[in-house]
């Protein structure tokens, strides 16, 4: 009987636990050729637990061939466009990687002597100092390890300045286009959230914010451009709404890909922001590394900033503990080296025009998708789009086929799917950001395969409901996973 | 579709007024436009809750959503089932699926809310 028919990497791949066989092992040690120690009695029986039943034995060449072989059925940038919108998912240079690998960084340790660190000090202070010009702002700190962690540290310093001035107030604004982290964030920092609602032109209605905001307000927690790739073209006077009460202007820096380079939060009224660094300055997302969260701030706010901060004395750079308004540690050591050395490698290797050519090429790579696919799909806000656009299933549900699944279709023709269902405030949202490094082969071959799909719904829309086809896992139940989870393998 | 003695929300919640008792839920439009639910996240008994203010969340495949209280009372009983079938609230929004029995602190109240026939004007507005 022939068992193999095809070839290995689009067979289906078993678990390890399944292909496990008892006595295999990936590695072999030499002989002991010293006393055994029994870890019970080192360590104490309750810092030892016992064999963990059921782990997967195999040989080595069995591991690496299964992750292997795993690691062929993932969509990555490297592979094609990504247009997940909000992500930002471009393209991470090689530049980058190499700068990162330098022996002296790469083996570099946080517990290594000041002395020893002066290189990797000056790195984070350079990173500091090109991200407050970038962003405007006064002051930085480059610990939080991602974006939800930024927001969270900004928050806390908003909290201890209101504390330092006699009250911490009570609530935080947050429009109703925002990212959930951001009421998630207010209500972790002991704050009530309370939702302001957008305009006809998906931005913040000042009538509303000035209503909302009162003397027990401590921030507005604003994205700009918004989740609908809208600049907020009224933030200047947003701003002025909140500081008349005395609140703080917080902005979430997810879509700072679309200013870099041509305007800055500092100079339109913002006191607290944060970035991510896997966004817009390209280091890796996800499973590629770890993030990192950079919160910037104005000046009244920096004694507050997280220990340790960073001193220079004449040339010099050494760790500052002694900063009694801290808000404390919000991470260990100083934050995500690796990723903070790979955004400084993007900054230099691009220079200011360069960062400025790729923001406007974001720009202008979301406009050629909005242009393409208008004709073809519903656009609720017509608003000049900036790095990302946000069309609508309506015309699409006519015959019953919803965002999410023209996603799942979107995936036979090759691509990532898009962001399905948000922003919230948009009926059906198809949320579509290509990001600045897409060549314009790849962006017209997206919006050919979008343009073929809202033809499918029109003949044959149940092409389209029951995608995906061509994956090696047809249209999971995703309502039964979330309803039912089974979180633990069992044989 | 929209019972005649219930009361309505623009954020999508109804509620059925009996004497100084009321109950609480979200509309058929709200279930249909969340899609699949998958969780929901109630108040304790004992609790009060306050008109225009969020109690609770409904979690969809795509979204969490939070429920506002078209009243104000004290919480004295939570619809428990749907701890384990969430899927209720897509089968029988105006029914079996309630979400919370409170008993009024203020019955005026009532008063502010849409009638169905203004429901279902602002539904179709």
């Amino acid at each position: 009987m022939i068992k193999k028919v095809r070839r290995h990497i689009v067979q289906d791949e078993p678990l390890l636990f399944e292909i496990s066989s008892p006595g295999k092992k990936a590695y072999q040690l030499p002989e002991l050729d010293v006393p055994a120690v029994d870890a019970v009695e080192a360590l104490g029986a309750a810092n030892v637990r016992s064999e963990i039943e059921g782990f997967p034995e195999v040989s080595e060449v069995e591991n690496i061939r299964h992750y292997t072989r795993l690691s062929t059925w993932n969509f990555a940038i490297d592979l094609g466009l990504y247009p997940l919108g909000s992500c930002t998912m471009k393209y991470n240079p090689r530049i980058n990687e190499l700068v990162a690998r330098t022996e002296g960084l790469a083996w570099g340790h946080p517990y290594q002597p000041e002395e020893l660190s002066q290189g990797a000090f000056q790195i984070l202070a350079t990173l500091e100092k090109y991200l407050c010009e970038c962003t405007g702002m006064d002051a930085i700190t480059l610990q939080p390890a991602a974006g939800a962690h930024g927001e969270m540290t900004g928050l806390l310093l908003v909290r201890k300045y209101l504390e330092s001035l006699g009250n911490p107030r009570k609530k935080v604004l947050v429009p109703d286009s925002a990212h959930g982290t951001n009421p998630a964030t207010a209500a972790m920092v002991g704050y009530e959230v309370v939702s302001v609602k957008s305009n006809d032109h998906g931005m913040i209605d000042l009538a509303a914010l000035e209503a909302a905001t009162d003397e027990d307000v401590a921030a507005l927690m604003v994205t700009n451009p918004n989740t609908i790739g809208v600049f907020e073209r009224d933030i200047v006077k947003a701003a002025a709404i909140l500081h008349a009460k005395g609140a703080q202007m917080y902005m979430d820096g997810a879509n700072m890909n679309a200013l870099v380079g041509i305007c800055r939060p500092g100079d339109f009224g913002i006191d607290v922001m944060h970035m991510n660094l896997h966004k817009t300055f390209s280091t890796p997302h996800g499973g590629g590394g770890p993030g990192a969260g950079p919160v910037a701030i104005k000046k009244h706010l920096e004694p507050f900033l997280p220990v340790p901060r960073l001193k220079r004395i004449g040339r010099k750079y050494s760790h500052d503990y002694d900063r009694p308004q801290s808000i404390g540690k919000v991470r260990a050591f100083y934050g995500n080296f690796g990723v903070l050395v790979r955004a400084l490698a993007y900054i230099l290797a691009h220079g200011g025009p360069g960062l400025r050519n790729a923001t406007i090429d974001a720009l202008l790579n979301a406009q050629f998708i909005r242009k393409g696919l208008e004709p073809y799909f519903d656009l609720p806000v017509t608003e000049p789009t900036m790095h990302e656009v946000v069309f609508s299933h309506d015309r699409q549900e006519a015959k019953g086929v919803k965002t999410g699944d023209m996603a799942k279709r979107l995936i036979d023709y090759g691509f990532h799917a898009y962001t399905t269902s948000f922003p919230l405030i948009v009926h059906g949202a198809m949320m579509i950001e290509p990001t600045e490094t897409e060549p314009k082969r790849e962006l017209e071959l997206f919006i050919d395969a979008m343009i073929s799909i809202a033809k499918e719904v029109d003949e044959d829309p149940q092409l389209v409901i029951k995608a995906p086809h061509l994956t090696r896992t047809p249209r999971v139940d995703e309502t039964l996973a979330a309803r039912r989870p089974i979180v633990r393998w069992k044989p | 579709m929209y019972p005649e003695n219930f009361r309505y929300t623009k954020e999508h919640e109804w509620v059925k007024v009996e004497g100084a008792m009321a109950t609480i839920g979200i509309t058929h439009h709200a279930q249909s436009e969340l899609g699949d639910i998958v969780y929901v996240d109630l108040p304790k008994v004992g609790t009060t809750v306050e008109q225009g203010k969020t109690f609770g969340s409904v979690e969809s495949v795509k979204a969490v959503s939070d429920i506002y209280a078209p009243v104000s009372g004290e919480v004295t009983a939570i619809n428990e089932a749907l701890n384990t079938t969430p899927e209720k609230l897509n089968a029988d929004p105006h029914g079996d699926a309630w979400l919370i029995k409170i008993k009024l602190s203020n019955a005026s109240q009532v008063d502010s809310l849409m009638s169905t026939a203004d429901y279902q004007a602002y539904l179709g507005s």
